[in-house]
């Protein structure tokens, strides 16, 4: 495994590694030392053309405690509005001989593309609407911890689906893992083509959130941006609260065992009321405590399996 | 502007070549005309005469592209008149109407006749300037259409291409305005408000998965059923440019029926490649309109055979490699196309058993020569027709390699494809253009 640009390109056994192993790195992350000399020597970028205060964090952190020398480069704008073309920039870094690439950018497809360009490892950390794999591994991993193995188990995945790569990547994953997935979101809201590919990857399409909600095992809930309202996804705010949002009336509806998780930022409110955020069967902070050990888990895997090179 | 090209005083004889009509035939040009076809070409041929022989190749008129984009003015790192004129002479064309959105646009009888001169100047292809509907492709004031018609580079085709006229009061007033003059508005159909600047993949699962913005259907669609309702309403003449859709397709069978003055391109792009192309987001497959799924190019093919869509036009769209080397989202849309445009109708059409030669000949010359009003271009190969033609070999399978290219671009996405069917020979007013890919003629350097 040389890059992780998509869930679609690691088999379920591989999955499983990159959370087995996330287990070990989650203990020395609860050590007081933390530092792991896997990947002394190792060079990574992370490579942010789009903001991002979390993730960006997140696998700055996990570099650090593995030893690697991380550093953080922003390319805010287009490439094309600078004149330089993606390929002589990313090409620019790749000739300094770095391992590893982490790249975030708000276009679908640019870390595939820049793979293509490029020798080092490159790391998906979001791409556009497309995916964002190192998300749904931990949220893989989070809801594993709480509710075993996935296999069988009822997922709904409830928010702003079509502008959503943290849902593309999480119903590849849970698929994988074989959970049953029930996407829940009002027809604008849906990706496109939904109906022929619920029939190819074998997943349920709902637009009635209090008829899933008694049957799940956890619901995910994704951010929705107030802005979408202009595009006409959806009439206002309220109405997508009352019709969608996780609100206590809803909670009560769900199975006393559920989870509930939220890759955040969350809009408290909209989606997820505030009962719902800060409930206990919430596991939003665990998420973003996975992160790092699922993001450390994907550098060793990646940088120290076989087959890569210093 | 046709006057006659220099050396075309030259004679030739085509030996042994196969009409269109499945006859096998000589044909003799003397003076940029044909002269003579049939038994009597051989025995009227000097001793002067050039002899090609053509056993076994086939006799189409010169191909008319009512779409190619040769990027000048403006843009001369990605293609030039006389760039675009070779690669559109190795292709088989004799004629290209050039697309108004360069930069300045074509917009003013000076900027046309600037483009024809340049054109002839090349003296490869007959450059026909297309002028801009509106004042800078704006959409919003009509551009001097009347003065790009009466000017030297006898203006009839217009369009936004690249925008779609989308407002339906400047769309009315410029077909009925150019009625005056027999012109025809050639449509870029995209309602901007259901596919954006930013739609690039045909929407659907494919586009619902990469997370791509989806280009639907139904943008086309829409504009091109209120354009034939308006064409009838105004009784203009509308053409619809690179029609991508099924839907689109029944719309246009049905106008025909009802006798509206519509005509419709296709490219050879969307009569064979597919949206799973962008499966990988290689930006060469990034084009406007988007690639469709294997039932629209199915539809596409058989409006093409049944006369419902009249010409095939390449939307020839070169662009230097940095403006493809972005993420694809931020790529530049579109292709080349006029070298590999006979290879792709011969494959997809001919080899497929949907087209005869006589439709080929319809769809690459008759017909686009007539939706421009092109006098001298497109005239069936007989005794006193300008002497334009191209010779096929039908069935010659070639590989096709992007540095091989005459564009100055290399965005081929045909590049490594095996296809059947090669243009040998491009003759342009009584002179040798073009053989096998190469270009002869002092006027490319």
């Amino acid at each position: 495994m040389k890059h992780l640009l998509s869930i679609a390109d690691l088999s379920r056994d591989e999955i499983g590694e990159i959370m087995d192993t996330a287990i070990s790195m989650h203990d020395v992350q609860r050590r007081q030392v933390k530092k792991l000399p896997t990947l002394r020597g190792r060079t990574i970028i992370n490579f942010f053309f789009e903001d991002s205060t979390r993730t960006r964090s997140s696998f700055e952190i996990a570099g650090k405690w593995m030893s690697a020398d991380t550093i953080n480069l922003t390319g805010k704008g287009t490439s094309v509005s600078k004149g330089e073309s993606l390929r002589d920039t990313v090409k620019t870094v790749d000739a300094m001989g770095v391992d590893m690439m982490i790249v975030r950018h708000m276009a679908s497809g640019a870390p595939a593309q820049i793979a293509q360009w490029t020798n080092c490892s490159i790391v998906n950390a979001g791409d556009g609407m497309h995916e964002h794999p190192s998300q749904a591994l931990l949220d893989a991993y989070t809801l594993r911890s709480k509710l075993g193995d996935l296999d069988g188990k009822h997922i709904a995945i409830v928010g702003d689906l079509t502008h959503s790569r943290v849902l593309r990547s999480n119903l590849l994953c849970l698929r994988a893992l074989g959970a049953n997935v029930t996407l829940v979101a009002p027809p604008t809201l849906m990706p496109s083509g939904i109906g022929s590919w619920a029939a190819t990857d074998s997943f349920e399409v709902s637009y009635d959130l209090d008829a899933v909600l008694p049957h799940v095992d956890a619901v995910m809930m994704l951010r929705v941006q107030r802005e979408r309202m202009s595009g006409g996804y959806f009439p206002t705010a309220r109405e997508y609260a009352v019709r969608y949002g996780l609100t206590a009336r809803r909670l009560a509806l769900m199975p006393r065992h559920a989870v509930i998780t939220h890759p955040g930022p969350m809009n408290r409110g909209l989606e997820i009321s505030a009962d719902a955020a800060d409930d206990a069967q919430s596991l939003v902070l665990d998420q973003v405590s996975a992160g790092v050990a699922v993001r450390m888990s994907i550098l060793f895997h990646l940088l120290s399996g076989e087959g890569s090179s210093a | 502007m046709s006057q006659p090209i220099n050396n075309s005083a030259q004679t030739t004889l085509i030996r042994g070549a196969r009409m269109a009509g499945g006859e096998t035939s000589d044909i003799l040009s003397a003076n940029g005309v044909i002269v003579a076809v049939g038994a009597d070409a051989a025995a009227q041929t000097g001793e002067q005469a050039e002899v090609v022989e053509a056993d076994g190749l086939i006799a189409l008129p010169g191909f008319v592209d009512l779409h190619t984009h040769l990027r000048e003015p403006g843009r001369e790192d990605a293609e030039t008149i006389a760039t675009g004129s070779a690669a559109a002479a190795a292709g088989g064309f004799t004629a290209v109407l050039a697309m108004a959105n360069t930069s300045p646009v074509t917009d003013t009888a000076e900027a046309a006749e600037r483009i024809a001169e340049l054109g002839q100047r090349a003296g490869l292809v007959e450059v026909i300037p297309v002028g801009a509907v509106t004042a800078g492709l704006a959409g919003e004031q009509l551009a001097e259409l009347g003065l790009m018609a009466s000017s030297r580079a006898r203006v009839r085709v217009f369009s936004d291409d690249g925008k779609c006229v989308h407002d339906s009061r400047v769309m009315r007033r410029a077909l009925e305005y150019v009625k005056a003059f027999d012109g025809v508005i050639s449509q870029h159909a995209q309602d901007p408000n259901l596919a954006s600047k930013s739609s690039c993949c045909h929407e659907g699962e494919l586009s619902g998965r990469l997370g791509l913005p989806g280009w639907p259907s139904i943008a086309e669609e829409s504009i091109v059923a209120r354009d034939v309702m308006l064409a009838r309403h105004t009784g203009s003449r509308v053409h619809i440019a690179h029609v991508s859709t099924a839907g689109s397709v029944e719309v246009l069978r049905w106008a025909k029926a009802q006798g509206i003055n519509v005509t419709a391109e296709v490219t050879p792009h969307h009569l064979m490649l597919t949206t799973d192309l962008l499966a990988a987001y290689d930006p060469v497959f990034k084009v406007n309109p988007p690639l469709r799924p294997a039932e629209d190019v199915e539809a596409l093919r058989t409006a093409l055979a049944d006369g419902t869509i009249d010409a095939v036009a390449t939307d020839h769209a070169p662009h230097v490699r940095h403006d493809k080397e972005h993420a694809f989202i931020d790529a530049a849309f579109g292709m080349l196309g006029l070298e590999t445009a006979l290879p792709v109708v011969c494959t997809a059409m001919v080899e497929s058993g949907m087209m005869g030669w006589e439709r080929v000949a319809k769809v690459m010359s008759i017909a686009p020569a007539r939706i421009a009003r092109l006098a001298t271009q497109g005239r069936p190969l007989v005794p006193g027709a300008p002497a334009n033609l191209t010779l096929v070999d039908p069935h010659r399978e070639r590989v096709i390699d992007r540095s091989s290219s005459l564009s100055l671009s290399r965005n081929n996405p045909w590049h490594d494809r095996s296809l059947t069917g090669t243009v040998e020979l491009t003759m342009l007013q009584g002179r040798i253009t073009a053989r096998q890919g190469n270009v002869l003629g002092s006027a490319y350097e």
